[in-house]
């Protein structure tokens, strides 16, 4: 039994991924309903959508997601036949019943229970559109099933009772062109009993009458069996007005006299249908209906797909990371071995490194999924979330199909929820606010997807009220995050937001325009190697861009000496690196230094004493630094050791073994084996400037 | 005498049942997964001993996929049963408008679904 | 100390028994993934006195926890003779740097005496205490000797 156990449990694990498909099908289909683009044929897509799931659950027994796709689905049929058109109202009911359904598969998947309570509303909603006299709410009974693949496919077990029965068959020519044949009808028979079979042939026409078409020999069958009369018709359901039988009684015995009894199997010929059936075999007619079905977004052939298990996926990449690494390690030793000299070697070196470059782009390709998904999920949130606050609010999506690592895509859900509930909940004003302002009522929450210079660019905007940039300061002064009199740039005030313990009191929310735990949104978009920064144009709106790394796999980094231990910069972070003369290093205030770089100041930051490796040097003359800029332009110069080279390494997270920690984005194995960690430069800086001192820079 | 079926569903995990049911007794499955692909794959392969197809379709539905099956001088006696949801009186009269032999009730029971295509394809 | 009658109520399990500073330890050999002798972890900034750092597992980033310095027993020298108890916990995968590995023992958990003040600073990191002969091998708390995550950022 443990054998057919398993083939079905695979069934079922493939059905919830059919599932996703199908909800996101759906997802897709009740948009368009609710555009402009909509056509005769979405209706169908939707409602094929939840009939599928329908019909899965019903074999898995999920009854609680059968009933209610049942019941949505009935609704979606009255649509289907015309007979409702959906308006705002009914489509809102549309909407709510996909995510309902949403999380019904979901909690079947992971067999938690359903409360009753999650259902109910919207039930009620949808069973208040099915009209009575259209369909009779039928007792949808599905059938679970119990694959008892052992059993002998016969007969079960009847109460016994053995009898006779006889009667008269006669098909009609309508018989043989539903495809079915008295033949293997008469075989059927047997299985429930001894079968006699005895042609009228007394029926016969002449054979100049003989019409193909028809079948003018009537039987007369007798079947010795224990089952009743009404299991014999049972046989017979599927030709049930194609065929007239008349029962003869028990103890009629009046029959023709066999003739000859030839074998059932040989009798029936398969007749041609009646003439009117014939048409044009090569008139191939689904030719006609193959045309593009207009609001489907997808393309009529759908590209060739292979469906592969994550697992494997993933233990493809690892074994990939650890090929680079391993082809670094080589490189290394060669070098060391001083075998590289040979240009035989170095070729061959270049070529390997070549390679492991591009076996690792493509497999990470393979992980790679569009935004799409992810973006149906935050439709949802604004749905929710909007309805919760009791405002209208659309949420425009753009570059639907940008595509991303699945790690990211799952790890982005949580930190886009925030951004999209804040926007929404603290971002966006009330209706008469807004209209008072010469706003539109409803509000847009904006999300956008692109690549851009080699990373995935997110952006999360809303055309709201904006920062109140004087209250966050003060709040943050309040707070001691920052001292009383410091000066701050627009961007340096809206980039508090995201100190860790700025806001973490209720009032902060309508005073900032942002609510709660900004910080936490940064530090998982931090661990996913990306960088976040805020725009924000007060009364019109605030805008969040997160860029993110297009594979979470590998990095061009310098690898750099930091305290005697070796570190990893990502080189995209590194503007310049320079030696500080005396003439560069200025002094500011006590405890800041000040870097010139040409007509600009950059703040030192010395690394090692930021990363806790050694206490803060008093000298930096002739010191290695690395000039190093933010995404919103914020620089510093970081004083480091020395540098040791620049490779690609491969990012192994920090996240499942350890946990975040600042100024590390990941870490890496280095040719020896060892571990490096790699930095975060985005966070280095903003960690690293101290705002205690405002006096100006005082030439050396 | 092993059967041979071609099975048309645009839900994979329907195709994945009735292959599982078939393959256990004893029947080799083709399978398809819509209208269009099903009439494709139809053409491509030996005559099947008998067809299954689902109603609610992309592409081509079954209605369209048997009409297409039937106009086509091979099959034309081909044994079809459809899978549907209906029950009742409206089984037979869509199943039979559809042009199918007969009919099975989804979700299947594999019992059901083996005789009757033992029936109807002898 | 309770007089226990012995009984056979208790099961059967094995434990790994180790040195830390010249008290004896130990685990179930069931948590214990593998052992490793010492190799230079690479220090993780801003973190605490008793995260020696992380090292390369195979592949795979591996914390090292010194149970010395979580235990609060004095200082000493790491050395190169130290062993590395790999462990999971929960979901975490972490290893313990020791003194020495010891012993492999077979107790019934009725021999398992529950702990007393121990009156250092680890009492909060012993879940029961074996006696045997006169070694007092202390069952140590994987929970409470390795930090959650969470508590890991600075």
């Amino acid at each position: 039994m443990t054998d057919q156990l398993d083939p079905l449990a695979e069934i079922k694990a493939s059905f919830f991924i059919e599932c996703d498909e199908l909800l996101e099908a759906l997802q897709d289909g009740l948009e368009t309903m609710d555009s402009p683009e909509r056509s005769a044929e979405t209706i169908n897509v939707v409602f094929r959508a939840v009939h599928s799931i329908k019909g899965g659950a019903g074999a898995f027994g999920l009854n609680d997601l059968v009933n209610f796709a049942h019941c949505y689905e009935s609704v979606l049929d009255n649509v289907r036949s015309g007979l409702l058109e959906p308006n705002t109202e009914i489509m809102r009911t549309f909407f709510q019943a996909g995510d309902i359904l949403q999380d019904l598969v979901r909690l079947s998947r992971d067999e938690l229970p359903i409360e009753p309570s999650l259902t109910a509303a919207t039930l009620t909603d949808l069973e208040a559109l099915l009209s009575d006299e259209v369909e009779e709410t039928v007792e949808f009974a599905p059938l679970v099933l119990s694959f008892d693949l052992d059993e002998d496919f016969g007969l079960d077990d009847a109460a016994p009772k053995p009898a006779q029965h006889s009667f008269t068959f006669q098909a009609s020519a309508e018989l043989y062109a539903s495809g079915n044949e008295p033949a293997k009808l008469f075989r059927a028979l047997t299985e429930l009993g001894t079968v006699t079979c005895t042609p009228d042939l007394t029926k016969l026409p002449n054979l100049s009458e003989l019409a193909n078409a028809e079948c003018f020999i009537p039987w007369h069958i007798s079947v010795d069996t224990d089952r009743t009369f009404e299991d014999v018709l049972e046989v017979f359901d599927f030709v049930d007005g194609l065929c007239t039988i008349e029962q003869i009684a028990p103890q009629t015995d009046a029959l023709l006299p066999p003739i000859d009894l030839p074998d059932v199997a040989n009798i029936a010929e398969p007749i041609a249908p009646a003439p009117g059936h014939i048409e044009e075999a090569t008139d191939v007619k689904p030719a006609e209906q193959l045309s593009t079905e207009p609001d489907s977004k997808k393309v009529a052939a759908p590209k060739a797909t292979v469906r592969v298990d994550v697992d494997r996926i993933d233990r493809l990449v690892n074994l990939v990371g650890e090929l680079v690494i391993n082809q670094s390690m080589l490189s290394q030793s060669i070098v060391s071995a001083q075998a590289a000299n040979s240009t035989e070697v170095e070729t061959g070196l270049e070529e390997f490194m070549r390679l492991t470059r591009d076996i690792q782009d493509s497999v990470m390709m393979i992980r790679a999924q569009p935004v799409k998904s992810l973006f149906q999920r935050m439709s949802r949130i604004v749905r929710e979330s909007s309805a919760a606050v009791k405002k209208s609010v659309k949420l425009i999506t753009e570059g639907d199909d940008t595509e991303v690592d699945k790690t990211v895509i799952e790890r982005l859900a949580d930190p886009l929820t925030h951004m999209i509930r804040n926007a929404v909940d603290h971002g966006l004003e009330a209706a008469e606010t807004r209209v008072a302002n010469g706003k539109a009522e409803q509000g847009v929450v904006r999300l956008r997807a692109a690549h851009r210079s080699g990373r995935v660019v997110i952006e999360v905007s809303d055309d709201g009220r904006g920062i109140n940039r004087d209250r966050v300061k003060q709040i943050a002064i309040d707070k001691g995050l920052i001292p009383e009199n410091v000066l701050l740039s627009d961007t340096e005030i809206d980039n508090l937001l995201f100190m860790p313990g700025f806001s973490t009191a209720a009032e902060v929310s309508n005073l900032s325009g942002r609510g709660v735990g900004m910080d936490v949104v940064r530090s998982a978009i931090q661990s996913l190697g990306g960088r976040i920064t805020i725009t924000s144009v007060p009364g019109q709106g605030t805008t969040f861009s997160i860029s993110l790394p297009l594979t979470l796999a590998v990095l061009d980094g310098m690898v750099i000496d930091v305290a005697g231990q070796s570190v990893v910069m990502p080189l995209a972070a590194i503007s310049e690196t320079m030696m500080l003369g005396p003439d560069e290093l200025k002094p500011l205030g006590a405890n800041s230094m000040l870097v010139q770089v040409r007509e600009r100041f950059l703040p030192l930051i010395d690394l090692a004493e930021k990363l806790g490796f050694s206490p803060k040097r008093t000298d930096f003359k002739n010191c290695i630094a690395l000039l190093i800029a933010n995404d919103d332009g914020q620089e510093a110069a970081i004083v480091i050791d020395a540098i040791q080279d620049q490779r690609q390494v491969v990012i192994k997270g920090l996240q499942d073994a350890y946990g975040n920690i600042p100024g590390v984005a990941a870490a890496t194995i280095l040719g020896d084996g060892k571990i490096a960690l790699i930095l975060d430069p985005g966070d280095i800086v903003v960690r690293g400037i101290d705002h205690t001192d405002t006096a100006q820079p005082q030439s050396a | 005498m092993s059967l041979s079926i071609l099975a048309v569903d645009d839900s994979k995990t329907m195709r994945d049942m009735i292959a599982l049911t078939l393959n256990a007794a004893g029947m080799t499955t083709t399978l398809a997964e819509d209208g269009v692909h099903g009439v494709e794959t139809l053409e491509a392969m030996e005559p099947p001993d008998a067809i299954i197809s689902d109603i609610n379709m992309p592409r081509l539905d079954g209605f369209g996929f048997i009409e297409a099956v039937r106009a086509r001088e091979a099959f034309k006696g081909t044994p079809i049963l459809v899978l549907t949801t209906e029950s009742g009186a409206d089984l037979k009269a869509r199943a039979r408008s559809a042009g199918a032999s007969g009919w099975i009730v989804k979700p299947f029971d594999p019992e059901k679904l083996v005789r009757a295509l033992k029936m109807v394809a002898g | 100390m309770d007089q226990k009658t012995p009984s056979q109520t208790g099961r059967e399990i094995e434990l790994l028994s180790f040195k830390v500073n010249d008290q004896e330890y130990s685990l179930n050999i069931m948590s214990v993934r593998e052992i490793r002798g010492w190799s230079k972890a690479t220090p993780l900034p801003h973190s605490p006195p008793y995260m020696q750092g992380v090292i390369n597992l195979r592949g795979s980033v591996l914390p090292i926890v010194d149970l010395s310095i979580r235990f609060g027993l004095a200082e000493r020298e790491v050395s190169p003779r130290d062993v590395i108890i790999v462990v999971n916990v929960d979901d975490q995968t972490v290893g313990l740097l020791v003194d020495a590995v010891v012993d492999i023992l077979s107790i019934n958990t009725d021999a398992i005496d529950p702990p007393p003040e121990m009156g250092d600073n680890t009492t909060r990191f012993v879940d029961g205490l074996i006696i045997q002969n006169d070694r007092m091998i202390r069952l140590l708390s994987l929970k409470a000797a390795v930090p959650a995550k969470e508590t890991n950022a600075a």
